[in-house]
């Protein structure tokens, strides 16, 4: 005999109300950054890295543009997820949990977007 | 309320460097995303003007954030390794004892290997001159 109700059987959410979104996300994001990290450190590797010239002529090309927009987004994603993770296991007081919780969210949504709008300065201009 | 047990009983386990390599995850994950950060802040230099950016690689060229830089590579290439060892576990596979400990070395050798030759190369592309060609 189950005492959850039906609604919570079709939802098949946990105590935390949002299954396993957390923990797939996690995977998802790992997965895709195996070649874009690759990617990027190779082709970055065998750039000179001192020159302004070079190194924005390279983000200026629309494809590297466009797997550095996706690298950025995917390493800022998976990083919050990670950082969150560690915060809900070794944080317990509850204040210092929620604080550091937002703060790690707030700085992961500035630095993507700090990315984005870079890549698309380099990009577009 | 304040009795109940505690998860993980930590202390009741013999000690195997397979553990360390557990919490290392976790640990080298934390600090690749601090690297994440310092990455935007990068771009941010490139984007903003050859100033800035003849300023922000003139930062990474001291000492200090030569060894950071090492830091954050290493951190980043373990987890990528131990990363794929996790997705290997998610799909079933070398869950057993003895691969878990052999997947386990070849992290480390992997992960420090691969450490080194980036290190080489992220030397070379970091002292080749300013205003050179790529």
């Amino acid at each position: 005999m189950s005492l959850r109700t039906p609604l919570g059987k079709v939802l098949g959410r946990g105590a935390a109300g949002e299954g396993v979104g957390h923990w797939w996300v996690q995977r998802v994001t790992s997965v895709a950054l195996i070649p874009l990290t690759a990617w990027f450190a190779i082709a970055l590797l065998g750039k000179n890295l001192q020159s302004y010239e070079v190194m924005r002529a390279w983000l200026a090309q629309p494809w590297v543009a466009v797997f550095t927009l996706l690298l950025a987004v995917t390493l800022a994603w998976h990083s919050k997820l990670g950082v969150q993770v560690i915060i809900e296991d070794y944080v317990h007081a509850k204040g210092a949990k929620t604080t550091l919780l937002l703060l790690s969210t707030f700085v992961h949504v500035a630095a993507a977007v700090a990315a984005i709008l870079a890549v698309l300065i380099l990009a577009l201009s | 309320m304040n009795q109940r047990p505690l998860s993980p009983h930590l202390g009741v386990y013999k000690f195997m460097y397979t553990m360390s390599l557990s919490i290392m995850h976790r640990f080298t994950g934390m600090v690749a995303s601090v690297g994440f950060l310092a990455f935007v802040w990068w771009l941010m230099a490139l984007a903003t003007g050859a100033e800035s950016y003849a300023a922000a690689m003139r930062c990474l060229s001291t000492p200090f954030a030569k060894l950071v830089l090492i830091g954050f590579t290493f951190s980043f290439v373990y987890h990528f390794c131990n990363g794929i060892r996790h997705l290997v576990w998610d799909t079933g596979r070398g869950m057993e004892r003895a691969q878990a400990r052999r997947s386990g070395v070849v992290v480390i050798v992997a992960s420090l290997l691969l450490t080194l030759l980036l290190v080489w190369l992220g030397c070379e592309a970091l002292a080749a001159p300013a205003a050179g060609a790529p």
